[in-house]
């Protein structure tokens, strides 16, 4: 490889790195964000250079197609299906690595043992990624056939067995693999197809809920097939960009962890919901409902108002009304500030990016530790579409299977006003006491139309 | 060749620190742009698939797959930056122009 070249990818890394620094503030990140795509697009054009590089027409069509279908998502997609997205590309990164690492033992059978073993790291690494990244797509779309819900963790007895089965034929048929990969072709796509099925099992029994922190991973996942597929032509640009990508999946994936107080194997291995339905006090007493009117009649007089959203603000396409209503009081005189859970949604940030669409100035948002200290200075906290990253049993009740997860702790607020289309069990199956305090009170319905009937409660006056 | 690898495997180590460093000190404001920036890295993998598809005396399954690997990681790159691009021109500040 030529100096120029191995100067231009120097240059590269110095880019990515700085491009993943300059994220450290929403007001730098944009200028990251072109670092970075300059550094690819400078990595992309060196490497066209390469004197190894000599027919040019099929890689003119593959990027073309790659294009043209890569600009239409990213413009055309509404900002709410962010996740989905995310979750395909995820897929795609797994699935080029994985191509990439076929292709090179289809040119070169005969490896040594090193080299066959770096070729598998990278088919199956990203084999996994790519087929788990599907399976998450389609959890994340709500893909279904009849009485099916792929978003529905999937559970059946001898689950782990065959996983570790699997795990294992990986292992066995990986060494064999190594030893004689001159005469291993055949061995060679059965590997490939058990990865692919290994991504799939991992993928499916994980719940809606848990879907940030398997998004994080398989965003992990992508990086090191990257990194694997740098050690198969011994590039070190792939290394240092897929080491990158990696540590940052490896970073999200912890904080999500530890934002449900869960460990990654708890949440791998057993499907939320379906360990959730014990345990949890039954709670007495009667949910206290209100009108939009008394609700508007509550906000008018808060000095001080803190919004809680949930993944049900995402499915009501709510975000705009929020806005609109923090912005109606503000202009009353009134403190506004929107509390973010880490988990809240099914990805991380996911609330952030929906509230940021609607205009919301980023510095009203606030976390966890921001605004539970002084919560009782609170006047009204509005719970839109949360359930368990409100329930107060995560703190109260050692019984909960979510005892332990920090909360915002709404429930010490003045008043609580919780958006909710019924009263059916949330997403986890748990009960929360949180509807029955006496401090709470339940506007049913839709939030988007419960909002604007608020809203237009406002105007009116 | 050994060589190599033992100093490939310097550069990651050395990688996967500056990762963690820089990656934490990300706000969780900005973890879906990051995620999706970082997805878009991911697609660096584009290097190793325009050298298998420009490859000289490829077979055809090689170009097939080649080509293929060029498809992926394009959209990898070029819908990630995007998309990422699309969403970061939405944080702002808006406290000063608001009466």
């Amino acid at each position: 490889m030529s100096v120029t070249i191995q100067l231009a990818y120097l240059l590269a890394a110095f880019l990515f790195a700085l491009g993943l620094k300059l994220m450290s503030s929403p007001e730098t990140a944009r200028w990251g964000n072109l670092a970075s795509a300059c550094a690819m697009l400078l990595t992309v054009v060196v490497t066209l250079l390469h004197t190894e590089v000599v027919e040019y027409q099929w890689i003119l069509v593959g990027i073309v197609i790659g294009s043209a279908i890569g600009s239409l998502a990213a413009t055309r997609l509404q900002l709410t299906e962010m996740p989905e997205l995310v979750a395909l590309f995820n897929g795609f990164g797994g699935g080029a690595s994985l191509l990439v690492g076929w292709e090179a033992y289809h040119r070169q059978p005969l490896q040594d043992p090193l080299g066959a073993a770096t070729i598998l790291l990278a088919v199956v690494i990203g084999g996994v990624t790519f087929s788990g990244s599907l399976v998450a797509w389609g959890k994340l779309k709500e893909i279904g056939w009849r009485s099916f819900r792929l978003s529905r963790p999937l559970l059946f007895p001898g689950q782990q067995a065959i996983n570790f089965l699997l795990l294992a034929f990986l292992c066995l048929g990986g060494v064999l693999y190594g030893l004689d990969s001159a005469e291993s072709q055949t061995l060679f796509l059965v590997l490939v197809a058990l990865a692919f099925l290994i991504g799939i099992m991992v993928v499916v029994p994980i719940g809606g809920a848990d879907m940030p922190v398997v998004i994080s991973l398989l965003n992990s996942y992508s990086g090191l097939a990257a990194c694997a597929a740098g050690f198969v032509i011994f590039n070190n640009i792939l290394i240092v960009a897929g080491a990158l990508v990696g540590a940052s999946g490896l970073i999200l994936t912890n904080i999500m962890c530890k934002a449900m107080n869960r460990s990654l194997t708890n949440v791998l291995f057993s499907g939320f919901g379906a360990v959730a339905g014990k345990g949890g006090k039954k709670t007495h007493g009667e949910p206290r409902p209100i009108s939009a009117e008394d609700a508007y009649f509550v906000l008018e007089a808060a000095r001080s108002v803190v919004f809680v959203p949930g993944y049900g603000l995402a499915v009501a396409q709510a975000q705009h009304a929020v806005m609109e209503l923090g912005e109606l009081l503000e202009d009353n005189g009134c403190e506004v500030r929107y509390a973010v859970h880490p988990v809240a949604g099914r990805m991380p940030g996911h609330m952030n990016v929906l509230l940021a669409e609607a205009n919301v100035s980023y510095d009203l948002l606030v976390e966890i530790d921001d605004v539970n200290p002084n919560m009782e200075t609170v006047d009204v906290c509005v719970v839109i579409g949360a359930n368990d990253v409100v329930n107060p049993a995560a703190r109260d009740d050692a019984e909960s299977s979510i005892y332990g997860m920090p909360i915002i702790e709404v429930d010490r607020a003045r008043v609580v006003i919780v958006l909710k289309r019924s009263m059916a069990a949330g997403f986890a199956g748990i009960e929360n006491p949180l509807f029955y305090k006496d401090n709470t009170r339940m506007l049913f319905g839709d939030a988007k139309s419960s909002l604007n009937a608020v809203l237009g409660e406002f105007k009116r006056s | 060749m050994s060589g190599d690898l033992i100093f490939l495997m310097f550069i990651l180590m050395l990688a996967v620190f500056l990762g963690l460093e820089l990656i934490s000190k990300v706000p969780a404001t900005l973890h879906t742009p990051l995620m999706s920036g970082s997805n878009a890295i991911s697609g660096i993998t584009l290097v190793g698939a325009l050298l298998a598809a420009g490859a000289a005396d490829s077979t055809p399954l090689s170009i097939g797959l080649g080509t293929a690997a060029v498809t992926l990681a394009t959209i990898n790159v070029v819908g990630g930056y995007l998309v990422t691009q699309r969403m970061l021109s939405m944080f702002k500040k808006k406290r000063g122009d608001r009466k």
